[in-house]
């Protein structure tokens, strides 16, 4: 499937300072990059390098240090749309995939859902794809439908269809499930969305850090993804929109840098992007995100892709021989992203959790920020392992090793 | 699991194997709803209460071994205390969960071997779950017997 060379994870995790300190006196074991991941040097030298060399605000200088700031923040930018194949006015930097979303939600929902209106999402969405729906339905009269999951851990798409109508205006759905792993046909539900009149807004977080995406070819309107998922700091997140509807929206918050020209009578707005980037924007962060764009796409996200099923696949049998064991979504690693949630009927993923730990292994356990999908899969958390390009065979092993432990000892 | 030993001792995993008072009550004087909103558990916990004394507690849910023994620990506690009196173990236990106080035995009956948790703060919310619903559940009861009278 790939033509990007395999992926030597030996060479490549000494690009990432962090994995070689220890936990408890083991070797750390970081199981958790569908929460966060880590960071490699050439990001943090990005940042450190803005703040040493060109530390001046965006935009607004005619100085050399504040143009070679902008120019880093655009680089930024241009990185970015790069490796998601969209055009750079499309790009707009927000705070994190949560805002990216709530920027749709205001800015759109608000002025365009009526009363009768519904948006459409999955049950598997997380509460940022959730959430900011409800509030903005609670202000139009609109209504937020769920779309099922089924047993497998796969949407539903019957009942999908089933669900879309006319009164759809709105669907949202996550590209790759943070929670069972699942991967969305986000160009299948484009189509079928429109066909009907809607819009779309897929939410990316667990798929652009893993995989090659092509925004555009997904047919969506509205795409959203954060940047401390995919090797680059917390605190940006990006929104890609179609730009003739970004064109037709208005602001969603005011301020400096996203106008054109304001008068005591009212303002004008900036060109894309910047009309979406009110007030300082996060400067270093932006310059650390295309850091980790050009790292990824150095990497190969085919590469990045193909060691992630590898890895996920170990995962799934190497779990699969624990006895009793309840693991949800997709079998097929070709199916899935590398995020496995499971539980054990004997022992509660907290405890799993914290028993692990002593072993230097970091996973998550609780509902992962998806309570509506904790409560169709019938339990009240989940422990979840996730891999990235970093991690290797033997890291998963060492995990399962420290699960079997920990469960003889709760014995 | 070396430095846990004191996180997972044997009366903890006890408690949390046998619950005590795990189960419901037929007709509760006051019952509450409590859950974590960071992991996601939820228990139901059910009190009976005659002459300003909680003479029965029940409790069912679900939780990590932690909430759970704490909150078997706690049905033990605080049956049979007046609702001042079983207001205050759980004001005590609180401060002992937050390093504030000793923890003393007597009041504390079994829970005393909770103390230890206190190292670890991201579990101090797992072993006060229960005992803030009964918090809930003895100020819940004083206020409607307040619009009551």
């Amino acid at each position: 499937m790939s033509t990007a060379a395999a992926i030597d994870v030996v060479a490549l995790r000494a690009d990432f300072p962090i994995l070689s300190r220890t936990v408890h006196g083991a070797p750390l074991v970081y199981l958790d990059s569908a929460a966060t991941s880590q960071k490699p040097t050439a990001v943090l030298d990005a940042m450190d390098a803005y703040y040493r060399e060109t530390n001046a605000n965006v935009h607004r200088g005619v100085y050399e240090l504040a143009a070679e700031a902008t120019s880093r923040y655009e680089a930024g930018r241009d990185s970015v749309a790069r490796m998601i194949g969209a055009p750079r006015e499309s790009v707009v930097f927000t705070k994190n995939a949560t805002e990216a979303i709530n920027l749709v939600a205001w800015a759109w929902g608000v002025r365009n859902l009526r009363a009768g209106d519904e948006v459409l999402i999955t049950e598997m969405e997380h509460h940022s794809n959730i959430v900011p729906w409800q509030i903005v339905a609670g202000i139009t009269g609109a209504s937020v439908r769920f779309a099922p999951v089924t047993p497998t851990g796969e949407l539903d798409m019957d009942a999908f269809e089933g669900l879309l109508s006319e009164r759809t205006r709105m669907v949202g759905v996550v590209h790759v499930s943070n929670v069972l792993g699942t991967i969305n046909p986000v160009a299948e539900i484009s189509r079928l969305a429109h066909e009907q009149g809607a819009l779309v807004l897929v939410d990316g977080s667990q798929s652009v850090p893993h995989m090659p995406v092509d925004v555009p070819a997904l047919g969506c309107d509205f795409f959203a993804f954060t940047g401390h998922k995919m090797l680059g700091p917390t605190g940006i997140g990006v929104l890609v929109g179609r730009p003739e509807l970004l064109e037709d929206m208005e602001p969603f918050l005011g301020g400096g840098e996203m106008i054109s020209n304001v008068t005591q009578a009212g303002s004008t707005w900036a060109d894309l992007p910047w009309k979406f980037e009110a007030g300082t924007p996060p400067i270093a962060e932006a310059i650390g995100l295309g850091a980790a764009a050009e790292y990824l796409m150095a990497v190969g996200l085919d590469a990045v892709r193909a060691h992630e099923i590898e890895l996920t696949a170990h995962m799934l049998e190497a779990l699969g021989q624990l006895e009793d064991i309840t693991i949800f979504g997709p079998r097929d690693p070709a199916a899935r992203g590398g995020a496995v949630s499971f539980s054990l009927p004997d022992l509660h993923p907290h405890d799993i959790a914290q028993l692990i730990d002593q072993d230097g292994v970091c996973v998550r356990a609780g509902h992962h920020c998806a309570k509506p999908l904790m409560r169709v899969l019938g339990v009240g958390a989940t422990a979840r392992a996730s891999t990235y390009l970093y991690n290797s065979r033997e890291e998963i092993d060492v995990f399962v090793r420290a699960l079997g432990k920990a469960r003889a000892a709760f014995k | 699991m070396g430095g846990l030993d004191d996180l997972y001792q044997d009366l903890i995993l006890d408690h949390y194997r046998r619950k005590r008072g795990e189960g419901s009550l037929e007709s509760p004087t006051v019952a509450v709803d409590q859950n974590n909103p960071l992991c996601g558990d939820e228990i139901h916990l059910e009190l009976n209460i005659v002459d300003g004394r909680v003479t029965e507690i029940a409790h069912t849910g679900e939780g990590c071994s932690i909430s759970q023994a704490s909150m078997s620990m706690m049905s033990e506690a605080l049956v049979g205390k007046t609702l001042e009196d079983a207001l205050e173990v759980v004001e005590h236990f609180r401060m002992v969960m937050h390093g504030s106080e000793q923890g003393d035995e007597d009041r504390l009956g079994d829970a005393n071997a909770l103390e230890g948790v206190a190292k670890y703060p991201v579990r101090v919310k797992c072993a006060l779950l229960g005992w803030m619903a009964a918090k809930d559940a003895i100020q819940t009861y004083q206020r409607d017997s307040e619009e009551v009278a």
